[in-house]
Formats: structure tokens, sequence, C-alpha cells
């Protein structure tokens, strides 16, 4: 008997012994009190090594608010604050020295056969609204657009904080709604003058004369010489990326994270001041840079020895069909 | 002069977005506009940390740095301020702020921003204290009232606090003693290019 009782109470025992472990188990798997529960934790130091930004959950409707910190922010005040006014001060600048000294020394490029008296239509009418549109457009966009660049240190302690803040919110205005006016004029200058401006052998050439800036030579060129198709394609690469980014800033956070929006305003900001600098030359060669350039664009008409100084064989293929030693088509004298 | 700051204690928020709520009531900011917001890292996973974020009033702040206008100005007490009627609206500041503290309300066409919103550590603006002025623009000035920040005095934890930088600094560091472990001052690294030695 003293087994069996000794039997009962061992499986009693044993019993008890399980119960008890049963509900003893949650107590032993708690922690004890010496862990340290930030040892598992999110560490900010280790997050920002691997990440860019540090991004969670929120419960309000602003998703772009689960961006805890970003650390980017501080590079795009460095591109901002620093690079961008290097990038736009020497281009802007260097462009104007060079114009300078370049009129120092050559003056004006008279036509070398001075006028004839007889002109040749180069432009119509719409492809002369049309670069108007987007030149005049483009003007109030670069000096609103450099007031946003560099306003704050050569403009506001002219005009003070006042003034100052009046004339950017009035730029910004016009930076926002006259873009519209500057993408069709760009969209309409793309598909006017196209044709006009696949390269060919004749640039080769006309670059290898360096298109008879320095000297007196004319390498004969079509409608456009290398060095207009030059400027075409600079203002339609660039133009579309100053469209594309500038929407991008102008319509903040449609598509676009954080970083998306520094993106836009980096590549807006060069390619913004980089344009700039490029239409400086434009502008120059176009106005005091050559005579009989700008009738071009005023009137549409243009001298017809200044083409055919300068648009050989644009000047031949608007002869074509006529008479032997015949007047071009459209030329009126 | 004190240096106010912000330091949120991550091992003690508990997500109740009272802060956010005692921001948006006392200033009446209106809809869409978060000064203050809880944001949640690991969110359902081992580790998971919450820490309530606002403007740090950064030390040398990038918000100020970018500015076009040159809107922003940094108190005596290391508050940085600006004035609504020197912002244009670019949205710089945005892009500059590490902590996402700018907001702007939509107005007008597109998405086109007005004028800048954030948080004030509770000083207004540059309008007169607690001016009629002040408080339409940026809320109550609970600082010229002698009051610290409402979102810290709010905090059922004490999770969120504010104040002279030293101050809280010291307090978290003693809690960080007694209590054996702290994950740091979030953000302080970024905004004051310090931290507390724990
Ligand atoms: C084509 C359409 C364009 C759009 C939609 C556009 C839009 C914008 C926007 C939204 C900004 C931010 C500042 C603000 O809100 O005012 C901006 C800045 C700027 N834009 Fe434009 N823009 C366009 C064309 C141009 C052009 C053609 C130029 C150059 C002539 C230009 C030069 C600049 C410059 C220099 C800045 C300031 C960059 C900075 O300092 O961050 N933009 N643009």
């Amino acid at each position: 008997m003293a087994t069996l009782s000794a039997r009962i109470g061992a499986a009693v025992g044993a019993i008890l012994f399980a119960v008890f472990l049963t509900f003893a188990t949650p107590a032993s798997a708690q922690q004890p009190t010496s862990v340290n529960p930030t040892a598992s934790s999110v560490q900010e130091d280790k997050l920002l090594q691997e990440l860019r930004r540090l991004q969670g959950r929120i419960t309000i409707p602003d998703q772009r608010a689960s961006v805890l910190i970003q650390p980017a922010g501080q590079d795009w005040r460095q591109f901002h604050q620093v690079t961008l006014h290097w990038i736009g001060g020497v281009a802007i600048l260097g462009m104007l020295l060079l114009l300078v000294v370049f009129y120092a020394v050559r003056g004006m490029i008279k036509i070398s056969r001075g006028r004839s008296g007889r002109t040749i239509t180069r432009f119509s009418g719409l492809e002369r609204f049309m670069h108007w549109m987007t030149a005049g457009t483009f003007v109030v966009l670069a000096i609103s657009g450099l007031n946003i660049t560099f306003g704050k240190n050569l403009l506001l302690p002219l005009i003070g904080p006042e003034a100052f803040t009046a004339f950017s919110q009035w730029g910004k205005y016009a930076h926002n709604y006259l873009s519209f006016a500057f993408t069709i004029g760009l969209v309409f200058i793309f598909f006017m003058w196209i044709k006009d401006n696949i390269p060919s052998a004749a640039d080769m050439q006309w670059l290898r004369e360096g298109g008879g800036i320095v000297g007196n030579r004319h390498p004969p060129a079509r409608r456009f010489n290398a060095g207009q198709k030059i400027v075409y394609w600079v203002v339609v690469i660039g133009g579309v990326a100053l469209a594309i980014s500038g929407y991008l800033l102008m319509f903040p956070f449609y598509g676009t994270t954080i970083s998306g929006m520094q993106t836009a305003q980096v590549v807006h900001g060069i390619f913004g001041v980089l344009l700039i600098a490029a239409m400086l030359a434009h502008i120059y060669i176009g106005t005091i840079g050559m005579e009989g350039a700008f009738e071009a664009m005023s009137t549409g008409d243009v001298d017809l020895n200044w083409a055919e100084e300068h648009h050989k064989l644009w000047v031949d293929e608007e002869r074509k069909g006529m008479p032997a030693g015949g007047r071009p088509a459209t030329a009126r004298g | 002069m004190a240096r106010m700051k912000f330091l949120c204690d991550a091992d003690r928020c508990i997500e109740c977005n009272a802060c956010v709520t005692a921001c948006k009531n006392e200033h009446e900011v209106p809809w869409g506009i978060n000064r203050r917001r809880v944001v949640t890292l690991n969110d359902g996973k081992p580790g998971e940390r919450s820490i309530s974020m606002a403007c740090m009033h950064c030390t040398d702040a990038p918000c100020q740095a970018v500015c076009p206008t040159n809107a922003f100005y940094t108190t005596a007490d290391g508050v940085v301020l600006h004035s609504k009627d020197i912002c244009i609206g670019c949205g710089y500041c945005f892009y500059a702020c590490p902590f996402g503290a700018p907001q702007y309300p939509r107005v007008g066409n597109f998405g086109s921003r007005g004028k800048m919103d954030k948080c004030t550590f509770c000083a207004g603006g540059p309008e007169a204290d607690n001016t009629v002025a002040e408080y339409a623009q940026y809320g109550t000035n609970r600082l010229a009232e002698g009051k610290l920040p409402l979102c810290a005095e709010m905090c059922s934890t004490k999770s969120l606090l504010a104040g002279d930088g030293d101050i809280i600094a010291a307090i978290y560091k003693e809690r960080v003693t007694k209590r054996g472990y702290g994950s740091g001052a979030w953000g302080w690294k970024t905004a004051y290019r310090e931290t507390i030695a724990t």
C-alpha cells in the first residue's frame, strides 16, 4: 500500500507540477527587468545610416507627413544656396563678359557688300508671333526666376522687404501663369522649324570654319546655319526640361515625393540659368551683333545681300524655279 | 537667455495624438494643416517607436537659409519664426526642412500654395504680442504669457518635452539613467548638431 499511496502521491504531485508549469509559463517567459527595451528598438542613428529618409505611419490624411526626418534637405539647401549661385553667376556673368569682349574686338558684323535695297521674306507672321510670344514670356520668366535665386542678395537690400515681397509675389504669379504661353510658343517653335534644323553635312563645314565668326568668310548655309541649329536645339531641349520640371514644381507632390520635388528644382534651376546665359548670346547676335539680322524677326523681310552672305543655299532654294538671274519668288524691291 | 528646444522621448510616446489635437485646437489651425504630427516607425513590428514631430527650431535653420524673401527670423530664445506678410508661398522651405514642418494651405488655382504655416513654439509671429492680428495669422503666443508650448504641457506621458534645451536635456538624461535605457533625442543631431550623451 505504501507503494500505491506513494505512486498516487507522485502522480498528484506530477499533475500539480504540470499545472503549475502551465500557469507559470507566461511568467517565466516575461523578460527579466534587466533587459534593455531600446536594444531592439528602432534607433535614429542606425536608420539614418541605412536610409536617406526615415518614413513611418501617420494617422492624418497628409501622407507626405509620414516622412519623419529627411537629411537630404541639407544637400538641397547646399545646392540652392551655393551650387546654383555659382553655376548661375559664372554662366550669366561669364557670358556677358564674353559678349562685351567679343563686341569690343569684332564690333557689329556688317553686310560686307552693303545693303542691296531688295528684301526677301524670311519669317511669316505666325512664325514671328510665336517667336515673340516665347521670347517675351521667356524674359519675364527669366527675371522672375532669377529673382527667386538671387533677388534676396541683390534686390532686397535695395528696395526693402515689403516692396521686395510685393515684387516677388507678382513675379511668382507671372512665372506661374506665363509659363503656359511660353510652353505653347515652345511647341510651335518645335514644329514650325524642325524641318530646317535637322543637322546636315554642310553644318560640319560651317562649324569647321567657325561659322565665319572670326574673319570675313561666310560658309554657305541653308535656312538655318549650324549655329542657329544649335540655338534651336538648346531652346527645345532646355525649354522642354524647364517646362517639365517647372510644372512638377507648380503642381507640388502630384506623383512626386519630397526627393522628386528636390530633383525637379535642381533640374529647373540649372537649366534655367544655363538657358538664360545661352539666350544672351542669341539676343546679342540678333541685335547689336550683326547688321541686318533683327529685321528677320521684326518685319520678317531681310536684305537680299544679307541673306546671300549668311544663307546662300537657302536663297538658292528660294530662287529655284525662277528664270535665270531672276529674283526669288518672295523677293520684294 | 534660454535656448528653446523640443525633445520627444520615444520610449514614452504612446501615439495618443493629444499633442496634435492640443496644437490644432489652441491655434485654430485650419483644416488640412498639421503643425505637429506623430509618426510611428516600424509599425506593428518589434521595436516600434512613435515620435511626435513638429518644427524643431533648428540652429542655423535650413528654411531660413533657403527662403527667397527672407521671411524667417530666429528669436533671442532660439525660436524660428516667420512673417506671413513676407512669405510668397514658394514651397522652398519644405524642400529644405529635414522635419517636414512647413505647411501650406491650398488656396487659389492649381496646387498653388498659400502662405506657409508652421509650429511657432507657441510664440506667435512678428506682430505685437497677443494681438488679434497675431492670433489670426499665427495662433496664440503662450511664450509671451510665460507658458510653454501646449503640446508638451498636454502630453499625458510627458514624453514630449519643450523648454530650455539644457533643462529638458537634463530631465531626459536623468530619466535614462534611472530607467536604464533610452533611444535618444530624435532629430537633435540634425536640428542642433548635438546629441544628449546618456
Ligand atoms: C515652362 C514653364 C515653366 C514653369 C511651369 C516654371 C515654374 C517654376 C516654378 C513653380 C518655380 C518655383 C518658384 C516659384 O514658385 O515661383 C520656378 C523657379 C524658377 N524658374 Fe521656372 N518655370 C518655367 C519656365 C522657366 C524658364 C523658361 C526659365 C528661364 C528663363 C525659368 C527659370 C526659373 C528660375 C531661375 C527659377 C528659380 C530657381 C531657384 O532659384 O530655385 N523657368 N519655375
